[in-house]
């Protein structure tokens, strides 16, 4: 390496660093303060304490947790086939494209348009009318709002298995199939391992920010379904206790680590394949 | 590398190009006004007046309006409070008003450069909020209450506000997502205050909201209009302001305020201590309050006046709407918030959550 491309990675670290002090460091550490700093109490544990002898607090974190994956597990279903598939085709980038189109459109317009479709008098009620199956009520279930969450959520999960699949040297499951193995087999014992860095990705970038998803809860499960984001949203807008606030938001933090902690590779494998 | 470079260095080069044009863009609206009338700000609620009369008052005063919006009380607390803009007016709730005088945050208001405060009627004058008015000019008022399809349900039996607890709307009823709102409610079934600040009247309350459950199909912010608009559900719980909107796309709606009392809400103008243009702001206050003007504002927001002159203007169809001006033994029977403490914020917002965590 000689000097000036030494010198561009030094001043390209130093941005970056600085990025991460101000953006990443700075604001962890502000939440970290503002949690222990209790209105009238100065520093103290209490709001800790409260939140964890609290009911309803700790229902809403079971709801939060037990939401997060429903969601999560649904996108992986849908998405581990489709990202199969999209391997398979002809012209995958377009049909990749195609899935990554939605992400492009703001996330409250496509939840609007999901009142359309849902509604009394929605798409999908007239269909079911239409086919002799009556109206139901759709809007304001817990079923409309994971629909809802895991479509929101699908590209986020297809993108990284996708990339994970294609990573897969195309002569690993060739010999699999050439040694006697069935396709089941070859999809168990070979694609599915080698997949997992992709699934893992796919299953954090996924189940994190749905630990904390508001705007949904309210616009398509009516507030029947509260997670700790309306905690966190009320707490900043409504009772403006800002300390409490940081506290939730500190212990998703935490509850987001240990996902990370928990779907992360061990051991690093450098990974080969095409490119 | 190379690429990583150009591709900072483009994103810089945007950045930059980004600040020059705010920095040209303040520049050019600044000046006009230093040639010519004062730039005022107005913080108000977003769609809060009939954009004719600030583009009226510009021509006939010569100041200009900067309209800036927010769409919650406390998220303009914030702002007013971070002092990073000098507004010159601005339009908080009752408890905000009082809010915002407990933190010396507004300018107390000469009384003696005020004109048309005479319009107002006194029944808005002098409330709990802020005493003597001092400090806030009424603007707007409205209430809480029932909204209906009058297709689907007898308006008849919304009498009182224990009848939204009846068995026959279970699962039709839409409720505000508000905790001051649909506790103020229940307390008011039981013959209590809306300030209520007692542990043991709050937990009866809290008690009665939760056989609510079973008729509440969901809780809903400022969507409910659209909800009720479209026969999501058959009746809610809101404001009047937002009724009055879901009431002019579907004609089958109606809006009542039940006999045994509601909120009363008032929205005010203020001017922040930190206001740069007084001058301008008295001037627009004072524009807001000719009866002429404040009766157009009303026609077109749609929301009651306190202006008993400019209510006199309105046509008469509004004049005897009883949903919206309602008559004087209800009127006699409605109360405002008070502002409460950070304790009983809290308090209340606790029960309200622990009644929406309640699964029905």
């Amino acid at each position: 390496m000689n000097k000036t491309k030494k010198r561009f990675t030094e001043a390209y670290l130093g941005i970056y660093g600085l990025w991460l002090l101000a953006f990443v460091v700075a604001p962890l550490l502000l939440l970290l303060i503002q949690s222990l700093n209790v209105p009238g109490q100065g520093f103290s544990l209490a709001n800790y304490r409260d939140f964890f002898t609290s009911g309803p607090y700790l229902a809403m974190t079971v709801n939060s947790i037990w939401y997060a994956f429903l969601i999560t597990v649904m996108t992986l279903a849908i998405a581990y086939p489709l990202a199969l598939c999209l391997t398979k085709l002809k012209h995958r980038q377009f049909w990749l494209l195609l899935v990554i189109l939605p992400t492009w459109i703001n996330l409250l317009l496509k939840t609007y348009a999901f009142i359309g479709l849902l509604g009394k008098d929605g798409l999908l009620n007239r269909a079911l009318e239409g086919i002799g199956f009556g109206s139901s009520q759709l809007l304001f279930t817990n079923g409309a709002f994971l629909l809802v969450a895991a479509y929101i959520e699908l590209p986020f999960m297809v993108l990284p298995i996708y990339n994970a699949l294609l990573d897969i040297d195309p002569l690993l499951p060739a010999a699999s199939r050439d040694l006697g193995a069935s396709s089941w087999e070859t999809l168990k014992k070979v694609i599915w391992p080698l997949s997992m860095p992709g699934v893992k990705t796919g299953v954090q970038t996924v189940f994190i920010p749905s630990l904390s998803l508001f705007m949904i809860t309210r616009l398509i499960g009516g507030n029947k379904v509260i997670t700790l984001g309306t905690a966190i949203e009320e707490h900043f807008l409504v009772t403006q206790n800002w300390s409490f606030g940081s506290t939730i938001g500190v212990v998703l933090i935490i509850a987001m680590a240990l996902t990370m902690a928990l779907t992360n590779d061990k051991q690093k494998k450098k990974r080969g394949g095409r490119k | 590398m190379k690429k990583l470079m150009m591709a900072l260095l483009f994103v810089f080069l945007l950045i930059a190009l980004i600040l020059g044009l705010q920095w040209g863009l303040s520049v050019a609206r600044q000046q006009p006004s230093s040639q010519k009338g004062e730039t005022l700000t107005f913080y108000n609620w977003g769609d809060y007046i009939d954009p004719s009369i600030l583009s009226d008052f510009s021509k006939e005063t010569g100041y200009k309006v900067n309209y800036q919006t927010f769409d919650s009380n406390e998220a303009m607390y914030t702002k007013i409070a971070q002092g990073g803009t000098n507004y010159d007016l601005a339009v908080p709730s009752d408890y905000m008003v009082a809010k915002l005088t407990k933190a010396g945050l507004l300018a107390k208001l000469d009384k003696s450069k005020l004109t048309g405060m005479d319009h107002v009627n006194p029944q808005f004058l002098n409330q709990s909020f802020e005493r003597g008015n001092q400090y806030s000019v009424p603007y707007f008022w409205g209430t809480l209450g029932i909204l209906y399809n009058k297709t689907k349900v007898d308006g008849s039996k919304l009498q009182n506000w224990s009848s939204i607890w009846s068995e026959q709307y279970k699962k039709r009823l839409l409720l505000v997502d508000s905790a001051r709102d649909i506790l103020g409610l229940t307390l008011i079934s039981q013959g209590k205050s809306v300030n209520d600040q007692n542990k043991a009247d709050l937990a009866a309350a809290q008690g009665k909201l939760s056989s609510l459950m079973p008729n509440v199909k969901a809780i809903v912010g400022d969507e409910l209009k659209l909800y009720m608009a479209q026969g999501e559900a058959d009746l809610a719980v809101t404001y009047s302001g937002e009724a009055k909107i879901a009431m002019e796309q579907n004609k089958d709606l109606a809006y009542t305020v039940p006999k045994d009392g509601s909120n009363l809400w008032l929205d005010n103008l203020v001017i922040p201590k930190k206001a740069a243009h007084k001058k301008a702001a008295y001037a627009l206050i004072n524009y807001l309050n000719r009866p002429d003007v404040a009766a157009k504002n009303a026609d077109y927001i749609g929301y009651a006046t306190p202006n008993q002159k400019a209510y006199q203007l309105l046509p008469k169809s509004v004049k005897s709407d009883k949903a919206f001006y309602p008559e004087q033994s209800i009127l006699d029977r409605l109360q405002v918030y008070e502002n409460f403490n950070q304790y009983w914020t809290q308090t209340y917002n606790d029960a309200f959550l622990e009644f929406k965590l309640g699964k029905s």
